[in-house]
């Protein structure tokens, strides 16, 4: 399983702002997502009525998750495939160990899936001998780099064009010194004639799913590159790792979610391939899997049912929360420390790894708003960060300095003239501070003891002069009456 | 215009009371020029947010209940901030699931709670304000107020309105400025990092002046731009509407004749 | 065992155990009767409109698209494409029997072949089973003569589709697949794999920055067969695109 590096979430963030190359590529990537999401939004007028209807699909499918599981596995086992329920990492990875071990593999060529990243499961084959080789271009150049996914839907969000070159001339020892890669197109073409003999020699192929469809015993994928479909249709064996909130009832709903997913994800009206895999290679068929197996994975999920954390579980990975987060923006997805960065993570990686070792993640957030505005399931992000915060106040996880501040300031918010006079001391002091001989500019302060958080970066405006406003109010009342 | 005049208590807020009390006046000044009966419930301290937004829960509904106890008898409740007045219109029902006494008072009072300039614009219908201010402006849209209470046409409406006055749009006016209630000191670093791409975008403009309708954002902001020794004037858009500008100095500066500029 | 597991946390947290029968069959009531939600407008409108929308959205996402009179005209138009792109003169075709049904002979220097794909095949002839016009998407059901390699491993793909198999939104072609289609293995309408494809292959994984041609084809032609009549002002396919009905839009032969 990835490691969890939640807990240093201040530092990777400090790191993360001061690395130049990072800041580029986020600085580069910022604008295309937002841009391309904002017109393919404009451009269809029932967007918002969609996202109702997504949102009421999802908690319908929730809501009886139980028997469309049921049906589901039903219809895959129909199709001619088979279905392995696991409810922890591990168990998923012993399942796909075991699947490739009866099909004698030795690579496995994989599409996208976060799946993969939440249950590790790369680094178990490798260790077992069996090597993995991701195909999606980002995840590609990720595995070269031995990284994890710094997005959920552009792995490689973090990296420039230079990089990219610098990791194949390093990791394709054969490469022509000579060869160039002034451009985009060049590195394309060097990873897809690498990975077409990958595609070719593989035994398994394992991809992730974005919906299952129990009406149909359905698995679908939404890619744009092609690889997952070339992972899924040349090796004999195909592996579906899905986890067990992927459901949908039908075609019709899984209809609806797609209309959303790709103007949310990447601003396309529809992504490339959406392909829909349906159990084994049919007589007759000449391509595809003779096998065809779904990892159904909880690891977590379901005892987010029942809990005010389910409304998380309508999330169907489009990115666009963290594409709009002023703070994801900043730090980039490394620093939020497992698999699932942004917003949707900052819910999500409390509730599969526990709070406290990713107690930041919900507090790094100054509840903008922006990710639940753009949600197509209108998941309510910071209402469910904030809940996050009340599980560790309750459990005592919140700074003491904190809650030490916290509970004086309640003490005195309670007691509103107590609260009169300290305020007016403190504002008196402040001001009178303001005003010291020393001192160049006396509209604010440069520094300030206790306050090295706010002056860090700023300076911090003095009170006005005169008093607090219910002292002056008052004084004024007072004066109108005499 | 209402026959009678309405009964409007003013939610001060703990920011403008301690730190900018000329907002509260010019809310008082709006809203008196507006008709309004205005009150200002001396028993109030602070809506409860920080706590709220904490995770300290139950300090957040002790506060809550005592607002809700002082201010429910107003026909109306204004608040100069989208922040303090989304807490109220917009939080404080959730609050209260499993005590339907107070949920009800509480849905009583965020169906009558508003920001000030929202409350002018849009519930007492005002177009027109006397005021004058010379000078090129940028205004900073902040989160609560846009997205939880729907403010973003409305301070432009009747900025508008200003004699004298420029509204110049900065690019990502509605990108949060990273203040984030405590959040700005407990993740400076991130903090200060959207503070200085938010000040980027305001000087980019040219504008002298930037306003907003949250006195947190804009001494975040204003900290900022003092920092980079920015030539840019910062007020709450009140301050502005109520032609106060010659009363008081800009956030983060010295009084007229009363200390050097840094 | 995990399955158990996994179904009891699920009740626990719904607070209910497995569901009465009556409330089980009124969800696969829900399944059996597939509601459909939402259909934007952008599809509904007349059907001269639709074929023209769906061409458009085909070009938006980088495709081409040529209109012929019929099937005879299927050789010339691909070896002017062969020539235009500067391609060898060969091609793998599908082994769908209404392009196994066209004369070639007109082209005697095309080199054909019919099979799956395999790596190298620069160029292949495919058979579009559906196109939709709401996002100029083409509807690939996998059978023994539409085999899906055909639509990944060649650099250039050719598409030749009916317009009369041109629907205005996605639903129409769920309602035709259920109605047309039975899997011999599942006993359901679905086929192994079916893909919708909208435009060629690309990636943005290189500094978000669009790349056509990522692992599957580079380049993707529609050969449109214009079967259907002009639709005259008030037929009877205007009525009903307009009405917002689409089941049994006339179904094309040879599927």
């Amino acid at each position: 399983m990835v490691q969890v590096t939640s807990p240093a979430f201040k530092q990777n963030a400090h790191r993360a702002l001061q690395d130049a190359g990072l800041q580029k590529a986020l600085g580069k990537a910022k604008g295309a997502f937002l841009q391309r999401r904002a017109a393919a939004v404009a451009a269809l007028p029932e967007f918002e009525r969609l996202r109702d209807i997504g949102r009421d699909i999802k908690n319908h499918t929730l809501a009886n998750l139980d028997h469309y599981l049921e049906v589901y596995a039903a219809n895959v086992e129909k199709a001619g495939g088979k279905v392995h329920w696991c409810s922890t990492a591990e168990d998923a990875r012993r399942a796909v160990l075991q699947i490739c071990r009866n099909a004698g593999a030795k690579t496995v060529t994989k599409g996208k899936s976060m799946i993969s990243e939440e249950i590790g499961v790369n680094d178990y084959l490798e260790a077992q001998g069996i090597t993995p080789v991701e195909t999606d271009l980002g995840e590609y150049i990720i595995q070269l780099r031995k990284e994890h996914p710094s997005h959920i839907i552009a792995p490689a969000f973090h990296l420039n064009r230079e990089d990219w070159e610098a990791d194949f001339r390093r990791a394709h020892t054969d490469l022509d010194p000579n060869r160039i890669f002034h451009e985009r197109r060049d590195i394309l073409t060097e990873a897809r004639s690498r990975l077409r003999q990958k595609f070719l020699a593989a035994d398994v192929g394992i991809t992730g799913a974005n919906f299952l469809i129990a009406e149909t015993g359905s698995s679908v994928i939404v890619t744009n590159e092609g690889n997952g479909d070339l992972t899924q249709t040349l090796p004999r064996v195909h592996i579906v790792l899905a986890s067990i909130e992927k459901m949908v009832p039908t075609l019709e709903d899984a209809t609806n979610m797609l209309r959303l997913l790709a103007r949310s994800a990447t601003g396309q009206d529809f992504s490339v391939y959406t392909t829909f895999s349906t159990g084994i290679r049919r007589e007759g068929d000449l391509d595809g899997p003779e096998e065809y197996h779904v990892i159904l994975l909880d690891n977590g999920r379901s005892n987010m049912i029942g809990t005010e954390f389910q409304e998380m579980l309508r999330c169907i990975r489009c990115a666009a929360c963290m594409n709009h987060c002023p703070v994801y923006g900043a730090v980039g997805g490394h620093a939020y420390g497992w698999v699932y960065p942004g917003p949707m993570g900052s819910v999500l990686t409390p509730s599969l790894v526990g709070v406290e070792k990713t107690g930041h993640l919900p507090n790094a957030s100054t509840f903008c708003g922006k990710c639940e505005s753009v949600c197509p399931v209108k998941i309510p992000l910071p209402k469910l960060m904030r809940h996050w915060r009340e599980r560790e106040f309750e459990r005592h996880l919140t700074p003491a300095t904190i809650r030490t501040n916290l509970g004086l300031w309640a003490w005195f918010a309670k007691r509103p003239s107590a609260y009169r006079l300290a305020t007016r001391l403190g504002i008196g002091a402040l001001s009178l501070l303001a005003r010291a001989p020393w001192k160049k500019n006396r509209g604010a302060f440069r520094r300030l003891p206790l306050a090295g958080g706010w002056t860090q970066g700023r300076d911090l405006p003095a009170p006005e002069p005169g008093g607090t406003f219910m002292a002056r109010y008052a004084k004024a009342r007072r004066q109108r009456r005499t | 215009m209402h026959q009678t005049r309405p009964r409007v208590a003013l939610f001060v807020t703990c920011l403008v009371d301690l730190y900018r009390p000329s907002v509260g006046f010019a809310a008082i000044r709006l809203l008196e020029a507006a008709g309004c009966l205005v009150e200002v419930p001396a028993a109030q301290t602070c809506c409860g947010q920080p706590a709220y937004n904490s995770g300290d829960r139950a300090t957040a509904r002790d506060l809550a209940r005592r607002v809700i106890d002082t201010f429910l008898h107003y026909d109306y409740v204004v608040v100069p901030s989208g922040s303090c007045g989304g807490q109220i219109a917009h939080h404080y029902p959730g609050l209260f699931e499993d005590d339907p006494e107070y949920r009800a008072r509480a849905e009583t009072l965020a169906g009558k709670t508003h920001e000030l300039v929202s409350f002018l614009a849009d519930v007492i219908g005002t177009a027109e304000v006397t005021a004058r201010y010379e000078g090129m402006v940028t205004y900073h849209d902040s989160c609560s107020g846009l997205r939880e209470l729907g403010i973003k046409a409305q301070p432009r409406r009747l900025l508008a309105a200003v004699d004298g006055l420029v509204l110049k749009e900065m690019e990502d006016a509605e990108v949060c400025c990273g203040f984030g209630g405590t959040f700005c000191v407990k993740y400076p670093d991130i903090s200060v990092r959207m503070v200085s791409d938010k000040v980027q975008n305001i000087q980019a403009t040219g504008a002298d002046t930037l306003l907003a309708g949250d006195l947190g954002c804009l001494l975040n902001m204003a900290g900022r731009l003092h920092r980079e020794g920015a030539p840019v004037k910062v007020r709450h858009v009140a301050e502005v509407l109520a032609g106060m500008t010659e009363e008081v100095a800009p956030i983060g500066e010295a009084p007229a004749g009363n200390g050097a500029k840094a | 065992m995990s399955k158990d597991a996994i179904l009891g946390a699920i009740r626990r947290g719904l607070k209910r155990g497995k569901l009465p029968a009556d409330q089980a069959a009124m969800l696969d009531g829900r399944l059996a009767t597939h509601p459909r939600h939402l259909i934007p407008a952008r599809s509904r409108i007349p059907r001269a409109e639709q074929i023209a929308l769906f061409i458009r959205n085909v070009e938006k996402e980088f495709g081409t698209v040529e209109r012929i009179p019929d099937l005879s005209a299927v050789p010339a138009a691909v070896t002017d494409y062969l020539a235009a792109h500067n391609l060898p003169p060969r091609i793998v075709v599908a082994p769908h029997p209404e392009l196994q049904g066209i004369d070639w002979s007109s082209r005697p220097m095309l080199e054909r072949e019919t099979r799956r794909a395999q790596d190298g095949d620069l160029t292949s002839v495919q058979h579009a089973w559906a196109g939709v016009a709401e996002t100029g998407t083409l509807f690939f059901p996998s059978d023994p003569a539409r085999p899906a390699t055909l639509n990944l491993l060649p650099d250039n793909e050719i598409i030749v589709l009916r317009a009369s198999a041109i629907l205005g939104a996605y639903e129409e072609a769920w309602d035709r697949l259920r109605a047309e289609r039975k899997d011999p293995l599942s006993g359901g309408f679905m086929p192994r794999n079916l893909m919708l494809v909208t435009g060629p292959s690309r990636s943005a994984d290189i500094e978000q920055t669009l790349e056509l041609g990522a692992h599957g084809p580079r380049r993707l032609h529609v050969l449109l067969v214009e079967d259907e009549p002009a639709p005259r002002h008030g037929s009877p396919a205007e009525h009903r695109a307009e009405a917002g009905v689409q089941p049994g839009e006339p179904a094309p032969p040879g599927d």
